[in-house]
């Protein structure tokens, strides 16, 4: 029988201290009693001889020194696993939230992981088909992949996400069941509704798993909201062998509970306020995507961020890039000139895709043509600075190509229809469509057999 | 005091507090906890011991043992190493997995080479020599590339009362004893332990003179990097520093590599991994991993360790310095390593200064930087450390404080930009804002090995890309259009360079890596361009438009491709092509 202790000595925040607890260890989850009998859920935070620092993580709201009673439960915060979890929703902590009771199982997971061991890891290589062009030809999902959406408020990054998870397909094995897990921390319920009503249409409702946690929840939960969906991810690929994407949203709520949380504890800020581990803290997140040797499960990443004032430099937007493997970027002038899905091919990248593509993956003239598409895009930037200087007319007759080419790659290549699902192959033929737009000779980054071959069609 | 046990007080984080532990040293190594796990003695405040923990606490009690070691942290350094990948406290990660699986356990502690692994030694001592630190008492083939020399430990000199026959031995076995002059026997194995805060001494330090050449043309030929020096890549995200540093370590002409991943994806780790086993190294005909030696102190593991990794590689490489090799270290990225720094400076509660990074953060950078150099070993030998460090500035701004105080510790800055990545124009190293103080060092080298031509014409090169950027600042305003010919000539010879020299593509087979007196033919090839181009333009006044139908400049860019790197004689096609130009 563990001891329990009444009372606290201290309350702040999230926070309570109590004095004088024995045989506790340090990140342990305790339970804390209410006087009504309302049981809340704590983690040990800091612990010295004299005291420990309890988090609580359904709030401190009604709860005093004197009416609770808490009890060590002996191991960190563990979830409850089965293949029973597929078509299920819960709440950020694990807590079922469809009514249909608890999930049974002998199986618990430690919601905080493990590192994989580099040695262990499997390289990833193997192209995920989208259908969205500008992602399969210029920024290749590769499965394994963590590749978050930056996005700022207002655009339409749900939609994209969506798309993404309903029409992905992993080219080589098609058979190997597929499953996503969803993570929301502090998103607005109608965001949430979106996200489950768009599943539910789909059909991807019965192999996919839930976390939300919404704004109004409370705080504390939603660091763990993330945790839970990846703990769940990996019993899924790794034990079951399946292929798992896993959308979190909103990575920006989840840093700003991070801060509060941080600064409730009077830790020493850097960057805006945001702890100085928020770096090691997003990597505990994001490396848990990846394929280990010996199992040919995945899990596959797409956060999702709201840049703060669209600042691609802000701290979340920034310590992201430097962990995950590369970013999808929206932007919001593309996004005026309706153009779905506003992607910003330029600042966009995929680290992978270089090991994705090509003959055996998708297509041979995959490499050089995403290659040319870039550069060709990134003069076209130039000459439209020039042009908003000269004006358009006094362009030379290559610099008005590039300009034609410019904005067919924009609504043609980039711009695609909410439930259009392009195959691999289409998206290449549309990017030579936009190619035979500017001159053979301006196509400096593909080869002359390639063009050869497509150029001239 | 080993041995001697505290108690656990307070946890927070990866830092555990003991109390009433006056015999605790500074920098000592620590077994906290029942596990045992590793940890290193960082501050004593009045009764109070802080140490920072090399793995995760969660789980700790207060009360548990904190056992003293009364040594300072060290790694073992021995035959075997080469080839392995190690976590930032050499722990082998291969020994890990077959321990733990694919996700790492705590308090694991897996000896760093292959204790039994027996090695063909052989002996170049006898009874009755007279030995000194680091003197070499045997030797065995570590790999296909590294004969590993067995050196006395630098604290330990005498006269050799014993040796071993030639032989197989493990790195158990004793090969040789040596009685000290104040008559203690110290027994020498293959393997030896050094702490890793503290630099292995050497005899001199000799001045810079070789370059590190590195098959990349903007790195050997703009901004060269000299054996013994240090280097540093900073950039944003997605800029390429990863890349460049795995181009530097496959291509690079050290004898050994030391890539350290601190605090960086775990996937990369695998590619440096599944990459260079698969790579040839050019010279030799050999695997590339078999003089490669990797760190990966990935960012979801501890991050005690991250702060540990980069002084373990260091050690590591100045071992191998002192067998009289050349090492080079790849340190990706440095700010992590910065960051761990700050994370557990706030835990200490300690004044931040710029940005939440402790104030001796210079102090900090400039103590790792300092332990590169161009050696004469206490052996006698000639060996050398370089240090390339990546910095992960924060929002890709250069006056961010690690940027900033590497910079003053380094001599040669490859500065990414964030342009020239978007336009996927790799390596995106800047040629205006870069800068290398090796040139002067080096220039003798370059004129002796490759020619007297190759400093003018590296001059001239900057010249012409100098020029470029000036005049596009009047092409942005109005157009390239109103431009004299010859200066749009200038603008297109640096198109040429930009395109066809500095740009280097790293996944074709020839264009990966290019020779040195390759890098000088295409140089020159472009130079003579410019100067016969100049000559149409100017005397004869033969329209710049007339010059590129002829195609000849796309000839000349592509000739990085069309030319392999073991067939020069092409270049004279090339020389000829443009000689014949005639309008």
């Amino acid at each position: 029988m563990a001891l329990q202790y009444m009372g606290l000595n201290d309350l702040s925040g999230s926070l309570v201290i109590i004095e004088g607890m024995k045989d506790i260890a340090y990140d342990e989850i305790v339970e804390i009693t209410v006087d009504d009998g309302e049981k809340r859920i704590g983690r040990v935070v800091e612990l010295t001889e004299e005291f420990a620092v309890i988090q609580v993580f359904e709030g401190t709201a009604g709860i005093s020194l004197t009416n609770t009673i808490t009890k060590p439960t002996g191991k960190p915060l563990m979830l409850p696993l089965s293949l029973e979890i597929l078509g299920r929703k819960f709440d950020g902590i694990g807590h079922p939230i469809d009514g249909l009771g608890p999930v049974y199982t002998d199986k618990y997971m430690d919601i905080n992981g493990k590192p994989m061991n580099p040695v262990s890891r499997e390289y990833p290589r193997s192209f995920i088909q989208t259908g969205i062009s500008a992602i399969d030809g210029l920024t290749t999902l590769i499965k394994g992949q963590k590749l978050p959406i930056f996005s700022g408020n207002g655009m339409p990054h749900d939609n994209l996400a969506v798309q993404i998870a309903t029409q992905s397909k992993i080219a080589e094995e098609e058979g190997q069941e597929f499953a996503i897990v969803f993570g929301a921390m502090g998103v607005k319920h109608d965001v949430a509704n979106y996200f489950i009503s768009a599943f539910e249409r789909s059909g991807a409702i019965g192999h996919s798993v839930m976390f939300i946690n919404t704004s109004s929840d409370p705080v504390v939960e939603r660091i763990l909201t993330p945790r839970c969906a990846l703990t769940a991810a990996e019993y899924l690929a790794f034990e079951h062998n399946m292929h798992v994407l896993v959308i979190l949203t909103d990575i920006t709520s989840y840093c700003e509970a991070l801060r509060e949380i941080s600064s409730s504890k009077q830790e020493i800020p850097s960057r805006k306020g945001y702890p100085g581990y928020l770096y090691s803290d997003l990597a505990s997140l994001y490396e848990r995507a990846g394929m280990i040797k010996g199992s040919s499960g995945s899990v596959t990443q797409i956060p999702i961020l709201t840049m703060p004032n669209d600042d691609i430099t802000h701290p979340i937007p920034d310590l992201t890039g430097y962990i995950t493997e590369g970013q999808i970027v929206l932007d919001r002038a593309l996004s005026q000139k309706n153009i779905y899905p506003p992607i910003s091919v330029l600042p966009s990248l995929s680290r992978l895709m270089k090991d994705g593509i090509g003959e055996k993956y998708t297509t041979a003239d995959h490499p050089e043509v995403s290659n040319q598409l870039f550069s060709s895009y990134a003069r076209v930037q130039e000459i439209r600075a020039l042009a908003s200087v000269i004006g358009e007319d006094e362009l030379s007759e290559t610099d008005k190509l590039y300009m034609k080419f410019g904005l067919a790659f924009e609504e043609n290549f980039v711009g695609q229809g909410k439930d259009e699902n392009r195959s691999i192959r289409q998206t290449m033929e549309i990017a030579w469509e936009m190619l035979r737009i500017l001159p053979r000779t301006e196509l400096d980054r593909i080869s002359p057999e390639t063009l050869d071959a497509h150029y001239a069609q | 005091m080993p041995n001697r046990t505290a108690c656990i007080y307070g946890i927070n984080g990866p830092v555990v507090t003991v109390k009433n532990a006056p015999w605790l040293q500074m920098l000592e190594t620590v077994y906290v906890g029942h596990e045992r796990i590793i940890g290193e003695v960082i501050a004593v405040h009045g009764d109070a011991t802080i140490i920072q923990v090399y793995e995760e606490t969660s789980g700790l009690r207060i009360g548990e043992p904190v056992t003293s070691t009364g040594k300072p942290m060290s790694v073992t350094l021995g035959p075997g190493l080469i080839g392995n990948i190690f976590d930032g406290i050499e722990r082998p990660l291969r020994s890990i997995e077959e321990m733990s699986g694919a996700f790492i356990s705590r308090g694991l502690r897996p000896d760093a080479v292959d204790m039994e692994k027996e090695w063909d030694v052989r002996m170049t001592v006898r009874e009755g020599d007279q030995v000194s630190p680091c003197t070499v008492i045997a030797e065995l083939e570590e790999t296909s590339l590294v004969k590993h020399k067995v050196m006395i430990p630098p604290d330990v000199s005498g006269v050799i009362e014993k040796a071993a026959a030639d032989g197989k031995y493990n790195c158990k076995d004793t090969i040789a004893v040596v009685r000290t002059e104040l008559g203690d026997k110290v027994e020498i194995r293959l393997v030896q332990q050094w702490p890793i805060r503290t630099p292995r001494p050497y005899r001199t330090r000799e001045a810079i003179s070789m370059p590190l050449i590195t098959g990349q043309r903007i790195v050997d030929v703009l901004f060269p990097l000299a054996k013994g020096g240090t280097a540093a890549i900073p950039g944003g995200f997605g800029t390429g520093k990863t890349m460049t540093q795995h181009q530097l370590a496959k291509w690079s002409d050290a004898d050994i590599i030391i890539y350290i991943g601190c605090g960086e994806r775990g996937n990369e780790m695998t590619e440096v991994l599944e990459d260079f086993t698969g790579l040839i190294d050019p010279k030799s005909g050999q695997p590339l991993m078999n003089r490669t030696l990797l760190i990966a102190n990935t960012s979801n593991m501890p991050v005690a360790a991250r702060e540990a990794s980069i002084y373990t590689g260091v050690t590591l490489a100045e071992y191998y310095r002192d067998m009289g090799y050349h090492v080079a270290i790849m340190a990706d990225s440095t700010s992590r390593w910065a960051e761990a720094l700050r994370e557990i400076s706030g835990r200490l509660e300690e004044m931040p200064a710029e940005e939440g990074f402790p104030a001796y953060l210079p102090s900090r950078l400039s103590e790792f930087y300092e332990r590169a150099g161009y050696v004469k070993t206490l052996n006698d030998r000639e060996g050398s450390v370089s240090i390339i460090g990546a910095v992960s500035p924060q929002g890709g701004d250069f006056s961010e404080p690690v940027t900033q105080n590497t910079k003053r510790f380094i001599r040669c800055f490859w500065g990414l930009d964030k342009e020239l990545a978007y336009a996927r124009h790799y390596p995106a190293i800047n040629w205006l804002s870069s800068y290398s103080e090796y040139v002067d060092d080096l220039t003798p080298w370059y004129t002796e090995n490759v020619s007297e031509d190759f400093i003018p014409d590296r001059a001239e090169v900057i010249k012409i890309l100098q020029e470029e950027s000036s005049l596009m600042d009047i092409v942005k305003l109005i157009g390239a259009d109103v431009l004299p010919e010859d200066q749009r000539l200038t603008l297109e010879v640096a198109r040429v360079i930009r395109v066809g020299f500095l740009q280097q593509n790293a996944y074709n087979a020839t264009d990966t890596y290019v020779p040195l007196n390759k890098q000088y033919k295409m140089l020159k090839v472009i130079l003579y361009l410019y100067e016969k181009c100049r000559e149409l333009v100017i005397e004869q006044s033969i329209p710049l438009s007339q010059i590129q139908k002829s195609g000849i400049f796309d000839r000349v860019i592509k000739m990085k491709y069309d030319i392999e790197n073991d067939n020069l004689e092409k270049f004279d096609g090339i020389f000829e092509e443009i000689k014949q130009l005639s309008f």
